[in-house]
């Protein structure tokens, strides 16, 4: 079996999985739309000020979101044992754990992406800002899924790992936030956002090659 | 599909040490199991016989000490060991939302075409019929034959079974024990724990009992 | 390449370092009170008031050999990281634990002196301004490591996690670092380490200097403290321990 089958093949296999548990992949969603909503109650409903944040709440917010999904990258499969399978199989392990992030962002990642928009307008987002937000998203969401997959592959084994995981991830994915939200900020302000967007292309560049190789000697010394 | 009498199988461990936090579990252990052969590992709870295996399949490093497959240490042909060695641990690796059919195509994927297709060994550990249905829908020792169905899938020369015979009936142990019989008396080899007995007729039994060493 | 894995295993074997470390202790210590009695001295004493800042500038003789020390340990983590995930050494791995809890200290007093400094400085206790916003977050990427070994319950399985951790967060600290740069540019320049000679008086320099090699030397004291005593706990049962505490 080429690599290239086996990666098809988990990539579907997860993609089914989620399929089957729909609840899953909407919880977060909802979270992402909450926390926003959340944000006018505490701080006012100004709009100028809202204008202002909407770049940063949105990222935060999804920053957030995305924390919340990343257990669900290796948590059940090592809870069945498909893991110690997948360790064991006769494919390259950072190619199997790609399979499974690029499913995870598909399942997780994709949908926020495409509800940002929305909830952009509701924060009053300049509507010039828009297509930049979804190109930042498009680009920084999968390295924070990348990023989280060497978490979660760190903590799995761990009975109570969900605030040891924030705490190793967040300092992470600092600039990821920095430059999503100044490329938003940038583009409603009317100046040039190419600089922001190229620096994230390379974070996400970075993270594909070297996120995958980190996640398995992560999860080898979990699982031993 | 590889000719299974004309490739050798070769495992051994080389004085192997392992200690779990303070507590030494083993040390100096030296095991071998060849084309089949079964070794069977025994001992109380506590002593290191699921630690053994995870050794053995490289799941686990030995502290001291090494396992070579056919005289290459394990982490240098992984690729090729795990090919040919297929592990069936405590938890079974097998999806609870998917069906049989769906579990063993991605195993099968991973690890290689075996002798049978699948839906010939999941006929031989008797889930005929049961193959469109989401796991989480058998019975416990239905999910167990499952996850044993795995052995057949892909070409493995050598299984490597921490109690196989759990969840199963009088039924399921036999039936197991016949697709070991047929597993050694093809050359290949196999290494176990159970708190059951183990009757096999075919191959050279070892049995190696850790509370002693 | 063969001399220096023979010094490596001669480093890496416990009682080696054990006794080694014994025998280095006492002149690590003198060393250590010699810059900095002298550090302090010449700092709060010797040293004129700024002509700008006033007597409030002296912290940076604790500040900046703190922040320093924050990133010192962080590569001697890393480098211990590597040699330990490589060649599977011990005393990498007590080395590495050793020095996380070191190293967020000084990450804390940096952050602690630093708000200090800004009080009279500008006239509050924290500004979001890119040195102390990046030191703050690699407090917590240590913090994040010694989480990470305490939750861990297998030993080794532990030391290996936080290797990966370590080794990890080396890749990013540079990224987060000039990313919060360039989010913030606020603080005065780099005045010390300018490729066209420092820009400080030398009397002011002095000192600095060498407060920064005390802090190194304590440094190195308490790891090896603290790597004496976690090697006596790992190896209880070993031989040497045994015959060292008196054969019983």
């Amino acid at each position: 079996m080429s690599v290239w089958q086996a990666f098809i093949e988990l990539l579907r296999r997860d993609l089914r999985l989620a399929m089957r548990r729909r609840a899953e992949v909407a919880n977060p969603l909802l979270f992402f739309v909450m926390v926003i909503v959340l944000f006018p109650l505490g701080v006012g409903a100004e709009p100028n000020l809202l204008e202002r944040m909407s770049a940063g709440v949105v990222w935060v917010a999804a920053l957030l979101a995305a924390l919340l999904t990343l257990d669900s990258i290796f948590r059940s499969d090592f809870e069945d044992g498909t893991l110690e399978q997948l360790l064991l199989s006769a494919q390259p392990l950072s190619v199997m754990v790609l399979a499974k992030v690029v499913a995870h962002w598909l399942v997780t990642g994709l949908p926020l992406l495409l509800v940002a928009p929305l909830l952009a307008m509701l924060l009053g987002m300049k509507s010039e800002a828009m297509g930049t937000l979804m190109l930042s998203l498009l680009l920084g969401t999968p390295v924070l899924s990348l990023i989280g997959a060497i978490g979660v592959a760190l903590t799995v084994g761990l009975r109570r790992a969900g605030v040891i995981l924030s705490l190793l991830v967040l300092p992470l994915y600092v600039p990821v936030l920095i430059f999503g939200a100044a490329a938003v900020d940038a583009a409603a302000s009317g100046l040039p956002v190419a600089g922001q967007l190229y620096i994230l292309a390379a974070f996400l560049a970075m993270a594909l090659s070297l996120a995958p190789v980190a996640a398995a000697s992560a999860l080898r010394i979990s699982l031993s | 599909m590889t000719d299974l009498a004309n490739s050798t199988v070769h495992l051994q461990a080389d004085s192997v040490e392992c200690s779990r936090d303070d507590r030494l579990l083993f040390e100096n252990l030296s095991v071998e199991v060849s084309g089949g052969e079964a070794l069977i590992l025994e001992g109380r709870n506590g002593t290191g016989k699921t630690t053994l295996l995870r050794i053995l399949c490289g799941l686990r490093r030995p502290d001291e000490g090494e396992v070579r497959w056919s005289g290459v240490p394990i982490e240098e042909c992984a690729v090729d060991f795990h090919r040919h060695m297929v592990y069936v641990g405590h938890l079974d690796g097998i999806k609870r939302e998917l069906t049989a059919l769906e579990n063993l195509r991605v195993l099968q994927t991973l690890s290689g075409r075996g002798r049978y297709t699948i839906e010939e060994a999941l006929e031989a550990v008797k889930l005929g019929g049961f193959e469109d249905i989401p796991v989480h829908f058998l019975s416990a020792g239905q999910k167990r034959r499952a996850a044993l169905a795995r052995l057949l899938v892909t070409d493995a020369r050598l299984w490597v079974l921490d109690e196989p015979f759990t969840s199963l009936d009088v039924h399921g142990i036999e039936l197991v024990e016949s697709l070991m019989d047929t597993h050694l008396s093809a050359a290949g080899a196999l290494v176990m724990t159970s708190h059951h007995q183990v009757h096999l007729s075919a191959g050279v039994v070892k049995r190696l009992n850790l509370s002693e060493s | 390449m063969n001399s220096f894995m023979k010094w490596i295993h001669k480093w890496g074997s416990p009682p080696w370092f054990y006794r080694v470390s014994g025998m280095m202790l006492p002149w690590l210590t003198g060393l250590f009170a010699i810059t900095l009695v002298y550090g302090l001295y010449a700092g709060l004493v010797l040293a004129p008031a700024d002509y700008q800042q006033g007597d409030s500038f002296r912290i940076i003789y604790v500040h900046v050999p703190a922040a320093w020390m924050g990133m010192f340990i962080y590569i001697v983590m890393a480098v211990a990281a590597v040699v330990h995930l490589v060649w599977r050494i011990k005393i990498a791995d007590v080395v590495l634990i050793s020095s996380a809890p070191i190293g967020a200290s000084f990450a804390f007093i940096a952050l602690v002196t630093g708000s200090l400094w800004g009080k009279p400085m500008w006239g509050t206790w924290w500004t979001w301004d890119a040195r102390l916003t990046s030191e703050l977050l690699l407090l917590f990427i240590y913090l994040g490591i010694i989480a990470l070994h305490s939750a861990v319950e297998d030993r080794q399985s532990a030391g290996r996690a936080t290797a990966v951790l370590t080794l990890v967060g080396v890749v990013n600290i540079p990224i987060i670092h000039y990313s919060v740069v360039w989010w913030n540019t606020l603080h005065q320049g780099t005045t010390v380490m300018r490729l066209d000679g420092p820009a400080i008086a030398p009397q002011m320099l002095w000192p600095l200097l060498s407060m920064a090699i005390a802090f190194k030397l304590y440094y190195v004291i308490v790891m090896m403290l603290r790597a004496r005593g976690e090697i006596l706990a790992r190896e209880t049962k070993s031989r040497w321990v045994r015959e060292l505490v008196g054969g019983e």
